[in-house]
């Protein structure tokens, strides 16, 4: 008996693609070189669509959809730029920037943000929406890391590697909107929480919120791509 | 054709930007042919001309006196830039704000002091409760982020505005750089 493959093909950008029948738009528009800005996506981890900046635009709907939630559809016609999606990708990275505090020229990931080349690469030079100056906990109980709640975006890439890769599951988040942090266990410091102390949470982290002691000032790459390398390790296991 | 009438301008910034802006070096001797500096804290004049082309504006607005500052330097100029981090985005003044003013000045000046701890309410103008950036009090033309932005920024910058073009400023620098 053959099973028939399951491919789909849809369009991107006027650009003819095909797609296996569980992909995503943003894997496949990746796969096809077409670039959609990403902040919460991580390859290696499970998508949750918390950023909103992969948004995109899907023909006979009014909505915009996260690319990294869309499934691809059979004559799917997406579009990953136009001004639209420019003014709210802007938009939301405004919004990022004025929710905690950021400042750039005293972070320990400067040079070195997701969040930072993102709001260059789309052409923010400044932010129109006025500083909330939240006053927000630093946590550097931990022997090795530390958490700087001033940076954090609430992507959640720390709270998912850290359960769905290394399964320890320390980081979460607690309260609604705004208002929401990312904790370690039931809200105990990170030094005298359940962590392993393996360092995947600072790695993945596209921010200066969570960084290596180790690591001086602006020296801080980061190295997410460890992820992909180590699932297909464990695969090829 | 007369020259560009250039104004620098330095509010709550370290002066960082204009030390950048000075790191031009010889480069300066070629654009200043087509300007003339006529307020700067580089030369000495006192009073804010009535009618300025370009303004440089360092620093973010922290301060009664800065407040009242920008809103004069508006109203007597064409174009004017957001220069640098503290300008742009309120940047480290700005890092106060999560505190509030009265705890700022209890902390520089009564809790650090052994001697006289006092506040100090003459002559020195009043903080404001926060520190925002330029943008939130006047209306800005242009924004040149970086902290502080590099001299090759302002060259090219300058050498595109003076020509009367508009330069892409996100290329050349970014919040940070
Ligand atoms: S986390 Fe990124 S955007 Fe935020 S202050 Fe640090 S470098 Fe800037
Ligand atoms: S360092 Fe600790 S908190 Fe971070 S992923 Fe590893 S176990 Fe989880
Ligand atoms: S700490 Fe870093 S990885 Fe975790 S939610 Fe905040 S920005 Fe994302
Ligand atoms: S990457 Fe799709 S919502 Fe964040």
């Amino acid at each position: 008996m053959t099973v028939a493959a399951d491919v789909k093909t849809l369009v991107i950008d006027g650009k003819h693609v095909s797609a296996g029948g569980d992909q995503t738009v943003l894997e496949v528009a990746r796969e096809n070189n077409i670039f959609i800005p990403t902040l919460c996506h991580l390859d290696g981890l499970s998508d949750v669509g918390a950023c909103r900046l992969c948004l995109v635009e899907v023909k006979n709907s009014n909505k915009l959809t996260p690319a990294c939630m869309l499934r691809v559809e059979e004559g799917m016609e997406v579009t990953t730029t136009s001004e639209r999606l420019r003014h709210y990708r802007q938009t939301i990275l405004e919004l990022l920037f004025a929710e905690r505090n950021h400042v750039c020229s005293v972070c320990v990931a400067n040079g070195n943000c997701e969040l930072q080349s993102l709001a260059q690469s789309q052409g923010l030079t400044h932010v129109r929406l006025p500083y909330r100056n939240p006053k927000l906990d630093v946590d550097a109980s931990h022997e090795r890391f530390v958490a700087d709640h001033n940076r954090c975006i609430l992507c959640t890439r720390c709270v998912r590697v850290c359960a769905e890769v290394e399964g320890a599951h320390v980081w979460d988040v607690m309260g609604r909107g705004v208002d929401s942090m990312v904790i370690t266990d039931l809200h105990q410091p990170w030094g005298e929480s359940s962590c392993t102390r393996c360092g995947k949470c600072v790695q993945v982290c596209p921010t200066g919120a969570l960084s290596d002691k180790g690591k001086l000032g602006w020296d801080h790459p980061k190295h997410p791509e460890f992820l992909t390398y180590l699932n297909m390790m464990r695969e090829a296991q | 054709m007369s020259k560009t009438k250039l104004a620098t301008v330095w509010l709550d910034g370290c002066s960082g930007c204009h030390m950048s802006f000075l790191d031009m070096d010889e480069r300066l001797l070629d654009l200043s042919s087509q300007f003339d500096l006529v307020f700067s804290p580089l030369v000495d004049f006192k009073v804010y001309p009535d009618s300025v082309d370009v303004a440089l504006v360092e620093g973010a607005i922290s301060s009664v006196e800065d407040e009242r500052k920008i809103h004069h330097i508006r109203e007597h100029t064409k174009f004017l830039v957001a220069m640098g981090d503290c300008a742009v985005a309120g940047n480290v003044p700005a890092m106060r704000n999560p505190f509030g003013t009265a705890a700022i000045l209890k902390r520089a000046y009564t809790e650090n002091v052994s001697a006289q701890p006092q506040i100090p309410c003459v002559i020195v103008p009043e903080l404001l409760e926060k520190v925002r950036p330029v943008h939130e009090f006047v209306a800005v033309d242009m924004y040149i982020p970086g902290c502080p932005p590099s001299a090759d920024t302002f060259f090219t910058v300058l050498t595109e505005l003076l020509a009367g073009r508009t330069p892409d400023v996100g290329s050349l620098t970014r919040f940070g750089a």
